[in-house]
């Protein structure tokens, strides 16, 4: 079959289910799962084009999408002044001691000999410097923390335009991924995932308990937001006669009564404020999406997907392995890293505890294993196809248990706990949509296009 | 005189809360590492189910003892789960070896790169998460019975006289006996018998191993069966010792690949220290020596601080500091292991 035609016919047939459940369920449903396939569909760009493009085994997507959601917070957040007067300086003197205590090591790293002297005072400078900022780093946290715990507890952020946090959170990704790259590229591929996998688990315990932060468990709620709350347009006159207008027929031949009116208002506040959201998504994925597959297909692309593909001959062409690695790990985890941000905006709350790995490492590998790896338009597929299957798996779960139980004596145990464990479904399905198409259809919904040969 | 008895103190502090605390968990971190670089050795991909293999098997330890429970069958002195291992060991073996034929054996047998094992590995990964949720569900599960302590803090302070309490749980006694009889008994099977001689060589040089007529799927399928074994022993065992809640053992992951790799991939020998390294540094660096420094300095130079290097909730944080070091320092791990 053509590849366009194959993409074709995917997008039109996801495009069909996600009309049925708007028609079948509710529009403001279908539109929460859109809005989340966006996100999703841009995570799972950033890991194609770490796996995709260049074969790196990234296990540490959660890390790049939990630091673009501290972005969100500490853009958009209001600042707290009390918080700064309690524990500012302390702060401060930590970071600088920390700053000062990384270059003395680098100097004395870079300047000394290699030796016994060395390897001691290394070891002492780190040592007294770690002393030093922890005390004052103790102090630091627990006057912010005592600042309102109840209410804020933490240092809040700059109180900046939450969209702009999209940005940020790409460059904060960026930077950790940096760092990473620096500890662990270069290691073979099962290294490698362990080595991020790990780092991901770090990443997560800091933000659960870097209260002074990011209040850890007690979770940031109330984040500003980029588009209109549903309560203020409930009130607003042109949106009342744009629901009026769009909802005419259907209102006349109910009587127009307030209840109804009011109804239809409350429901199309929902999904007009869905609609904005979806708008801000699109746009942001169609721009990573085309800068994506331009990339793919210029000399950059080719160069990285010939490392992939055989590393030692690219290599002794002269391609710098190391550095193609490390750039491309950069720009995926960026693109990770702004989706994280997106994903926080539209919660309008940043939760540390819910960041687990099944959810949102290896849930975005079965996405691009799923769509075709090295395929942009298969990652989309990809994410398309498993969230809408992750979400809807419950209420398809539910309608077995369901016809299960309508054979089984009413109130049984086997029913409620049958009710209770249908949501795990998902994982099982999960776990089987991977396994089976690793199997059957190694290179996805959408395989890569291989280029023709003259 | 009191200075013996500080002393006395302190060591009893430190045996309570450091030492005896992460023997045990080291012997559990050891089971794991042991079958994650039995598996890398011989089939050559990091096992990332591993977690499940040790929640699965531990959940059918716990429907076990739940059943001999009920019909009143218990070990008494033992914690009843002890009765139970064996069939659970025998469930989980199936269990890996069902997961082998149906989803591992394939690319074994087209000689696929190892990443597509880790991947599918993942999707394995997940179907046992899910499979373990639906079962028992995802909540904290306390199935020790028996007698809970050998010795008690109370006891122990009367007996001896000093301030310090000792607590000896049964289940840390049991841990560590049990821990050594396995890790024997494997010894024993990779030294001596025909089997175990054979995936020591065809973990050493596959190609050779196949030319004197080893045969791989018998190799390959001893290998599962002993990691299944090892996995459901250091998941009941943790389990016994602390709870069981699925989360938690996906979280062992990480450590138990760190004390693997420390110890020198595919090193059996090396997975075990690398056990009690990880699990050692994990509880040092996060126990508050405070009061412990109380005991050994004079009054007037007694810290303030908690001394304590890192926060409780960083314990992974440790595990995987080691791994850095190591990866950076000795990429092969001390037992000069394969480097992957």
């Amino acid at each position: 079959m053509n590849q366009t035609v194959r993409t074709t016919i995917c997008f039109s047939i996801m495009t069909v289910l996600l009309l049925a459940v708007g028609f079948g369920q509710s529009w403001n449903v279908m539109l929460a799962i859109f809005n989340l396939c966006l996100i999703s569909a841009i995570m799972s760009m950033g890991l194609n084009m770490q796996w995709g493009y260049a074969g790196l085994f990234n296990a540490g997507v959660m890390a790049s999408t939990a630091v673009g959601g501290l972005a969100a917070v500490l853009i958009s957040y209001s600042p707290v002044g009390k918080a700064w007067d309690a524990g500012g300086t302390e702060l401060g003197i930590t970071f600088v001691a920390l700053v000062v205590t990384i270059v003395l090591g680098l100097l004395v790293w870079k300047r000394m000999r290699p030796g016994r002297a060395r390897s001691l005072s290394l070891t002492a400078v780190v040592l007294v410097g770690y002393g030093f900022m922890r005390f004052f780093y103790e102090e630091a946290s627990s006057s912010i923390e005592a600042v309102e715990t109840a209410k804020t507890g933490f240092l809040g952020g700059l109180g900046l335009p939450v969209l702009f946090s999209w940005a940020v959170g790409g460059l904060a990704a960026a930077g950790l991924a940096w760092l990473v790259g620096r500890i662990a590229l270069g290691l073979r591929s099962d290294y490698f995932a362990i080595a991020t996998l790990g780092i991901s688990e770090i990443m997560i315990s800091i933000l659960k308990n870097e209260d002074w932060l990011t209040r850890g468990v007690k979770n940031v709620t109330g984040l500003a937001r980029p588009v209109p709350y549903e309560v203020e347009l409930q009130q607003t006159e042109w949106f009342i006669s744009l629901a009026k207008w769009f909802h005419g027929g259907s209102l006349t031949e109910s009587g127009a009564g307030s209840d109804a009116l009011r109804e239809v208002i409350f429901l199309s506040s929902g999904v007009f404020v869905k609609l904005c959201y979806s708008a801000l998504f699109l746009a942001v994925l169609l721009t990573i999406l085309a800068l994506a597959m331009l990339a793919l297909n210029s000399p950059w692309g080719r160069m990285l997907r010939a490392i992939r593909d055989n590393e030692v001959a690219a290599a002794a062409l002269g391609k710098d392995v190391t550095n193609r690695h490390r750039q491309v790990f950069i720009i995926g985890s960026a693109v990770i890293g702004i989706a994280g941000a997106m994903l926080t905006t539209l919660d309008g709350q940043f939760t540390p505890g819910s960041y687990i790995p099944l959810r949102f490492t290896f849930l975005i590998w079965v996405m691009v294993v799923i769509g075709g790896s090295g395929n942009n338009l298969g990652s989309v597929i990809g994410a398309f196809i498993t969230w809408f299957l992750w979400i809807e798996a419950e209420p398809a779960a539910l309608w077995l248990v369901g016809l299960v139980n309508s054979m089984l004596a009413e109130n049984s145990p086997l029913s409620q706990h049958l009710l209770e464990v249908a949501p795990h479904m998902r994982m099982v399905l999960m776990g089987l949509i991977l396994v089976l198409v690793l199997r059957f259809s190694p290179r996805g919904v959408l395989p890569e296009k291989t280029p023709e040969r003259s | 005189m009191e200075y013996t008895t500080n002393l006395l103190n302190a060591l009893v502090l430190l045996s309570n809360y450091v030492l005896i605390p992460s023997l045990s968990y080291g012997s559990q971190l050891a089971l794991g590492a042991v079958g994650v670089t039995l598996v890398f050795g011989i089939l050559r991909f990091a096992n990332f189910y591993h977690g499940e293999m040790m929640s699965f098997g531990t959940m059918c330890t716990i429907f076990i003892t739940w059943w001999f429970q009920s019909l009143g069958f218990t070990a008494g002195f033992f914690p009843t789960a002890v009765l139970a291992l064996p069939l659970a060991i025998l469930i989980t073996m199936l269990l890996a070896l069902t997961a082998e034929r149906s989803v591992f054996r394939f690319y074994r047998l087209r000689k696929s790169r190892p990443v597509i094992f880790v991947i599918a590995s993942v999707g394995v990964m997940f179907m046992l998460n899910g499979i373990v949720r639906m079962f028992i569900g995802p909540d904290e599960i306390l199935f020790r019975d028996g007698q809970k302590f050998l010795i008690k803090a109370g006891a122990f302070k009367k007996m001896t006289g000093l301030s310090e309490g000792l607590a000896l749980k049964q289940t840390q006694v049991l841990t560590v006996i049990l821990a050594v009889l396995a890790v024997l008994l494997l010894f024993w099977f990779l030294q001596r018998t025909r089997t175990g001689k054979a995936m020591r060589a065809f973990s050493d040089n596959e190609d050779l191993a196949l030319l004197s007529g080893i045969n791989p799927e018998h190799v390959v399928m001893v290998t599962w069966v002993i990691t299944a074994a090892l996995a459901t022993l250091a998941g009941v065992l943790y389990g016994l010792d602390k709870s069981f809640k699925p989360l938690v053992y996906f979280h062992l992951l990480l450590p138990i690949f760190a004390a693997a790799i420390v110890g020198g991939i595919g090193q059996p020998v090396g997975a075990i220290l690398g056990g009690y390294i990880v699990a050692f540094s994990e509880v040092t660096a996060t126990y508050a020596f405070k009061k412990f420094l109380k005991y050994l300095l004079p009054l007037e130079m007694a810290p303030d601080g908690l001394m304590q290097f890192l926060g409780t909730d960083y314990k992974f944080a440790v595990s995987f500091l080691i791994l850095v070091l190591v990866l950076l320092v000795r990429p092969t791990g001390i037992l000069r292991g394969r480097v992957l």
